[in-house]
């Protein structure tokens, strides 16, 4: 892999983020609605000067391009502002909360990829069988149905009908002055149902894009000669087949990865998760301009981060790209 | 097979504290809340979401009974002068900073100076002129006027205490960074704050009052989803959840059986929901139009019927709770006939097309009224389009702006009507661009009039009377018709001892509320 390919990759993704700052800055603008008259409604009306001084604080009152340009030249230096809502530097809010998301996000794309590419290899090896039938129901299904529902409804049986998981929360605030192990235990416990319900979605995809392409592995020359030598069916199903197949998976799981994060948006408002999507959700109804775009620009940053490393392994995992 | 042992033992009980939840030692009380507070210094910020923990962070000079009286607090004695013009707070000795440093009269006087400057209600310091300070403990308050709102105005929802030496360091007080770590003399000092998740406070064990508090802990959790919340209150995550207002959360919530689900504790709050008209409209300048509305509306129908019981009818503009509202006001019961002539009287016999707005929130106190409204007006010739307003800011710009004609909006008492009331009826008060003035644009001189006397007049008696002689005015003129007290109710777990249930409810210190085991 060659160095001058690794810096073109880093200067678009730069170039990216820079359009993405901006964009950002200029739709948010659009949308109706005077922060200073939230924050003098927050604090139980306010006069005319008080709104003025709230403008004056936090630089409204400058044009438009000002404060763009003023923006962008902080956020060059790592500087994404103070909430115009808690007046705490935006940097604060997100480090509080992009350690859930992560871990939503990370689970999810892990539990999508592991059962989805399970399901669609053990689909594929009976292409007319039920399994097969089943999977393909089920991608379906799990592909048309909103994040948000599944939410709502695994919601309502895991709460009324079995109450066996927590159903909103990462903690429970109780255990909060337990040991780490037990702390440990009550997060996974408590992310069981938001990381499926965000998993649901993409699982699906993963399996049939996997029964897809190990569909075609499967009828290649080197499946039968592996067959012909007498290797096992497990070794020639996930050795031979699967590392084949993997190519295109690896592809889609590099993109998903943006709408996983906008899928965290939903599944955090649902399950109360203390991510950065339901700081961005709120955000946008209290006209926080700095930290809306601070979580945009956090998330766009491990979008085209999580692009960049996908090129990148998939230059790994692939011999014949490797000198290119 | 020690460590296998042990390790078995660990996750057995991690497992059944998962499974079922424990109360740690008794002594931590968590309160669910869907209200998202800015930061935690009530001195610069109304609102339910900061009052909440400032009050158990803050002491202030005095705190309020059940019945509306004053008891001492940081001031263990209080004298008003002769004339009105002077307040003297005797503070008292043995009270500290959490950080250990003494409250003196320096803070006190620091305080109020501050909440004046900074506070959104001007009219509770307004009068304020200088606080001198003649000792450490002794604080003498200076008016321009009269001021019998005062002392409310010296509860701990409204005047906290804060330490001088914290935040008179020259910056500005509505964005000071000690407001989302503050320090105060209060029963509970802040351990944690994460913005829109969680405030934890820990009991201060140097509390002024001896023995008090009892709970060694109290945690806010913000659940912004009100349906995961009340899964917490009902499975025990959750021990209380005040200004509940849903019908259906207070009925689902009075079946748990370990819970206990109770209406006091709002009655200073006086939080009312009501249709306000922009009287500088064509339309809706002519009061006969105003009133025509208000008989062809069925308060009772709303109250009865679409709140399904658990709200109360409010039928002026001062809280029926409080001991200044007037009895007699006049109620406007339906009477579509009267409704009609009315209208008819006014010029629009033909009826007239009008727009109703409604601050977005809850859907059964505003958005439910707003198209109750629609069917009900019908009736009268009154053809309504209802414009909803995708949040806050959009209804703010309108309603604020006096670009709407109809509005359905809650506004609070906040205990003395010089703090709450008077700001949506004084001529004075017609502000362009700012929410909760007189949006209503109402001007009548008489009403200014008499504000202005009940604000200085000391004498309890009078001060009522002029109270429900404007009362009975502005229920003639109707800038306003009120509807319903918004139905703020508070569901605890009924081991809790001393739940909060005062004129100020949980925007007060909890330092007596306990667990009973």
């Amino acid at each position: 892999m060659n160095t001058s390919y690794i810096l073109r990759r880093l200067f678009y993704g730069l170039l990216l983020m820079l359009g993405v700052v901006v964009l950002n800055f200029l739709l948010i603008r659009l949308a109706p609605g005077d922060p200073a008259v939230v924050i003098a409604g927050e604090m139980g009306g306010a006069t005319e000067e008080m709104l003025e001084s709230i403008r004056e604080e936090y630089g409204l009152n400058k044009p438009v391009l000002t404060q763009l340009g003023i923006y962008i030249a902080n956020v060059a230096q790592f500087d994404l502002g103070e909430s115009f809502f808690f007046n705490q530097p935006v940097t604060t809010l997100i480090g509080h909360r992009i350690g859930p998301t992560i871990l939503l996000v990370i689970t999810a794309q892990l539990l999508s990829i592991v059962l989805g590419v399970f399901l669609g290899v053990i689909a594929a090896r009976k292409p007319n069988g039920p399994m097969s039938a089943f999977v393909s129901v089920f991608a379906t299904i799990g592909y048309a149905v909103p994040v948000f529902w599944t939410g709502i409804m695994l919601i309502i049986l895991f709460a009324s009908v079995v109450p066996i998981f927590p159903v909103e929360g990462m903690q429970s605030v109780k255990l909060r002055d337990a040991g780490f192990f037990v702390k440990a235990l009550d997060v996974l416990h408590h992310l069981i149902l938001p990381a499926f319900t965000l998993a649901i979605i993409y699982l699906a995809q993963y399996a049939r894009l996997s029964r897809a392409s190990m569909l075609e592995v499967l009828g290649s020359d080197y499946i039968r000669t592996a067959r012909a030598k007498g290797a096992s069916e497990g070794s020639v199903l996930f050795k031979h087949a699967l590392r084949n197949a993997a190519l295109p998976i690896l592809t889609v799981a590099g993109l998903q990865f943006g709408n996983l994060i906008s899928g965290a948006l939903l599944v955090e408002t649902v399950f109360n998760w203390p991510g950065m999507g339901r700081l961005a959700f709120d955000s946008i109804l209290r006209r926080d301009y700095p930290t809306i775009m601070g979580v945009l620009f956090f998330a766009s940053f491990m979008v085209v981060v999580a692009n960049i490393l996908t090129d990148l392994s998939y230059r790994l995992a692939d011999p014949r790209l490797r000198g290119r | 097979m020690k460590h296998m042992t042990r390790l078995l033992g660990a996750v057995s009980l991690a497992v059944t504290s998962l499974a079922a939840p424990v109360f740690a030692d008794g002594g931590t009380l968590v309160i669910a809340s869907t209200q998202v507070p800015r930061h935690l210094n009530g001195a610069v910020q109304s609102g339910i979401a900061t009052a909440v923990p400032s009050t158990q962070i803050f002491a202030s000079p005095l705190r309020y009974d059940e019945n509306w009286e004053p008891q001492p607090y940081l001031a263990e004695s209080w004298e008003v002068s002769e004339d009105g013009l002077s307040v003297t707070l005797n503070l008292v000795q043995n009270a500290t900073f959490h950080d250990g440093k003494p409250v003196t009269s320096e803070d006190v006087a620091f305080s109020i100076m501050t909440t004046k400057e900074n506070h959104p209600f001007k009219s509770m310091f307004a009068p304020v002129d200088t606080i001198e300070t003649p000792d450490a403990h002794t604080a003498v308050i200076k008016l321009s006027q009269p001021h019998p709102a005062l002392l409310l105005a010296l509860s701990p929802a409204l005047a906290p205490v804060l330490p001088k030496h914290v935040f008179g360091d020259g910056q500005d007080a509505k964005s000071h960074p000690a407001n989302s770590a503050p320090v105060g003399s209060g029963p509970f000092m802040l351990e944690e704050f994460t913005p829109g998740e969680a405030v934890v406070m820990k009991k201060n064990p140097n509390f002024f009052i001896d023995g008090r508090p009892k709970l060694d802990e109290i945690i806010i959790r913000i659940i912004k989803d009100p349906s995961a919340l009340l899964i917490a209150m009902e499975n025990g995550e959750a021990d209380m959840y005040p200004f509940m207002a849903g019908s259906q959360e207070i009925k689902r919530l009075e079946k748990a059986e370990h819970l206990g689900v109770t209406t006091d504790g709002y009655a200073a709050v006086g939080p009312i929901n009501w249709l306000a008209f922009n009287t500088a409209s064509e339309k809706l300048s002519d009061v006969r139009v105003r009133q025509a509305i208000a008989y062809a509306v069925d308060r009772e129908f709303i109250t009865k019927a679409l709140h399904r019981g658990v709200s109360a009818p409010q039928r002026g503009p001062i809280i029926e709770s409080s001991p200044f509202f007037d009895e007699s006001i006049p109620s406007y019961d339906v009477d579509l006939d009267k409704a009609k002539a009315l209208m008819a009287e006014a010029g629009f016999a033909d009826g007239m097309d009008l727009t109703i707005d409604y601050i977005p929130g809850p859907k059964e106190q505003q958005q439910s009224l707003a198209e109750y409204m629609k069917s009900q007006l019908k009736k009268i010739g009154i053809n309504v389009t209802v414009r909803a307003a995708p949040d806050f800011p959009t209804w703010a710009g309108r309603v604020g702006g006096h670009d709407f004609e109809l509005s359905m909006d809650v506004v609070f008492n906040w205990g003395d009507p010089v703090i709450g009331v008077h700001r949506t009826y004084l001529s004075s008060n017609i502000r362009q661009g700012v929410i909760w003035s007189n949006t209503q644009q109402y001007a009548n001189e008489k009403v200014d009039e008499i504000l202005n006397a009940a604000a200085v007049e000391a004498d309890p008696a009078k001060r009522k009377a002029l109270y429900a002689e404007f009362q009975q005015m502005v229920a003639a003129d109707l800038p306003i018709y009120w509807i319903n007290a918004l139905p703020y109710h508070t569901a605890y777990d009924k081991k809790l001892q001393n739940v909060p249930t005062g004129i100020w409810g949980t925007m007060h210190p909890m330092d007596q509320v306990s667990w009973s085991e």
